[in-house]
């Protein structure tokens, strides 16, 4: 069966003579990929009783045992009567083992590819069943949530404070720095126009608007998004695939309680606190580039900004930044519960949760665009 | 198939091997030889170095020092593209499975197939299917996931996987572990009836002692880093060294030693 290299140097092949068929070479997994895609296409003898001759195979394995059946099959389906001759026994014990009705069993159970329709089909209810789901992890958590309410005593504040900080201080550094380029990019793109008409000193009202009612809260939730929403996917995918959410069951703790609505309630504080945060570097990066490209001086920016700015438009901008926050922490959560079975699955939960959490926060910015424009403000 | 006994060269031998993670000492110098057709196992308590031991056999990990043969090639600083013939002429079967998830039984066990024979696609899943249906798993299991399976199906997977290609050589980390008294005991007879059909030698790391009796032909057990002892399980469990006695002789080890004798 280990042939030495000399025995092997041939590939699996049959000769016919006369109303014999020879096998010869080695019919190993590396040496009949040739006689496989030809079998087909051999022209066997025409004789009603062919003799396979096996004397000179040198070596055989599974592969080439079963390449052997299709031979016989093959010549058995043209109404032969089809004897063996000079196998070894060793030979003729594979050939057995692959002629088992467990295997041709397994062949004739290949399940057909789905139809394009049928694929269709799977999507779509995927798609209705996803979002079924979801609507009801909102309203399980909805109703956690208002236990907690009625019970006070049961919120958890050490994950509550945990949270704000893992989402809100220790994504300062990179809010402040997004923001604060931001702010660069727009007084730099609005300072070509504003020039040519000699209205310099506006590039107040453009940065001070853009960023306090869209731009601070819009790159605020993507970033979260993007830094803690696929790490609540994660987390709690892992804990899913380790079993930790049934321990906690077990033992008494409702998983909602802690997992979810601590991230619910602390990414509610921190996204707002991080979007005034987010105003400011903006405002600031829109300053240095007015002082650098439109001789705005500081003192005259921050004047002007008094005047173009009132409170509406600072408070548009933070009161979206909670319903972002709920956004990115039910997404999040909600994904990380779908994990089922293995760790790719993590992978492919974390992903969509970013990607569906970024859709609905512009969703949701669009939608508040219309309301405000609406009543006005 | 009986294998010739004390063949010319052992195919596979560890000499001298030592290893380190840090300070820790892994190996001290352990040397051990398994012959063409037998069934080896290598015992020992956990974390001892068995499958540190193994992860070097198999190209996984580098010793410090020492000298490892495969198949008669040197396999200590070899580089992938010298490793590759000799990838193809064994078969490892990991203690989880690692089967690949994304892809369905069928698909794993023809993977090696895909990767290192020309064989068409409708042959591939042929061979699949023979290796699927010869390793005990029902015809339904083929078009399944990993994760659809049960631990001991997905043993027996990672088996039809590991046979792909008719290796000369198979590896296995743990068979047994974590498989119910039934599944293990069927395993168990899976690995003697492969052997048979298929002329395989087995290396095993294996804390089983019902395997260790009912199926190795010789067993190595390490201890603290060194081989303290090789042979069949008859001359191991007459050993005076203490530490392979208390393995032996505890509770569970005179159990498995009488099973194995009323089955005799």
């Amino acid at each position: 069966m280990n042939p030495t290299p000399a025995q092997a140097e041939r590939d699996a092949d049959v000769e016919i003579v006369g109303g014999d068929v020879r096998c010869v070479g080695a019919w190993t997994v590396a040496r009949v990929a040739g006689l496989g895609t030809r079998l087909d296409r051999i022209g066997w003898p025409a004789a009603n009783e062919v003799v396979i001759e096996g004397s000179a195979l040198c070596a055989m394995d599974t592969a080439g045992a079963w390449v052997l059946r299709r031979v016989l099959k093959s010549l058995e389906s043209g109404g032969r009567r089809v004897s063996l001759r000079g196998l070894r026994t060793e030979h003729e014990a594979l050939l057995r083992m692959v002629a088992t009705p467990d295997v041709v069993d397994a062949l004739a159970r290949a399940a057909p590819k789905p139809s394009a329709l049928e694929r269709i089909g799977v999507i779509a209810s995927g798609g209705v069943r996803q979002g079924v789901d979801m609507l009801s992890f909102v309203g399980e958590t909805a109703a956690a949530a208002l236990q907690a309410l009625l019970r006070p005593a049961r919120i958890r504040w050490k994950p509550i404070l945990y949270n704000i900080r893992s989402a809100g201080v220790d994504a300062l550094p990179i809010t402040g720095l997004l923001c604060f380029l931001m702010g660069i990019v727009i007084a730099y793109q609005g300072a070509t126009q504003l020039r040519r008409y000699g209205a310099n000193i506006f590039v107040a009202d453009l940065v001070g608007l853009a960023m306090l009612r869209e731009l601070s809260p819009l790159l605020t939730a993507i970033i979260v998004a993007g830094r803690s929403g696929s790490a609540y996917a994660a987390q709690i995918g892992t804990m899913k695939v380790t079993e930790e959410i049934d321990a906690l069951r077990t033992v008494g703790i409702v998983p909602i309680d802690l997992l979810v609505l601590p991230k619910i309630v602390a990414l509610s504080i921190a996204l707002p606190l991080l979007t005034v945060y987010a105003d400011v570097l903006g405002v600031a990066g829109g300053m240095v580039m007015a002082k650098k490209e439109l001789a705005v001086g500081f003192p005259d920016f921050l004047d002007r900004l008094q005047y173009a700015l009132g409170l509406s438009d600072f408070l548009v901008g933070i009161g979206k930044a909670p319903v972002f926050a709920a956004i990115i922490a039910v997404v999040g959560c909600f994904q990380g519960f779908q994990v089922a079975g293995d760790a790719e699955s993590v992978g492919r939960r974390t992903t969509v949760s970013v990607v569906q959490s970024i859709f609905l926060v512009i969703v949701a910015d669009a939608v508040f665009s219309v309301l405000f424009n609406a009543l006005g403000i | 198939m009986e294998a010739p006994r004390h063949a010319a060269e052992p195919i596979v031998e560890v000499r001298d091997v030592c290893t380190r993670f840090g300070d820790a000492v892994v190996h001290d110098g352990v040397s051990l030889a398994v012959r063409e057709g037998e069934v080896f196992a290598l015992a020992g308590a956990s974390g001892c170095g068995k499958s540190t031991l193994l992860r070097e056999i198999i190209l996984l990990h580098q010793p410090q020092s020492g000298s490892i043969r495969v198949l008669g090639r040197e396999v200590v600083g070899l580089g992938d593209e010298e490793a590759l013939p000799l990838r193809r002429n064994w078969g490892v079967m990991f203690e989880r499975g690692g089967l690949f998830g994304s892809l369905t039984v069928r698909e794993n066990v023809g993977l090696p197939l895909r990767e290192h024979t020309s064989l068409d696609d409708r042959l591939i899943d042929e061979i699949a299917a023979v290796k699927i249906a010869l390793t005990g798993l029902p015809s339904s299991a083929a078009a399944k996931y990993p994760v659809e399976l049960s631990g001991g199906m997905r043993k027996r997977a990672a088996l039809a996987r590991a046979i792909a290609l008719d290796p000369r050589l198979l590896f296995l980390d743990e068979p047994t572990a974590g498989l119910d008294p039934l599944s293990a005991d069927g395993f168990d007879h899976l690995v003697k009836h492969l052997k048979e059909l298929l002329g395989l030698t087995i290396f095993m790391v294996t804390h089983d002692l019902d395997l260790l009796w009912g199926v190795a032909d010789r067993v190595a057990f390490m201890v603290e880093g060194r081989i303290a002892g090789v042979g069949t399980m008859q001359e191991l469990s007459k050993s005076e060294q203490p530490l392979v006695r208390e393995y032996f002789y505890g509770p569970r080890g005179r159990g498995a030693r009488e099973q194995a004798w009323k089955r005799r």
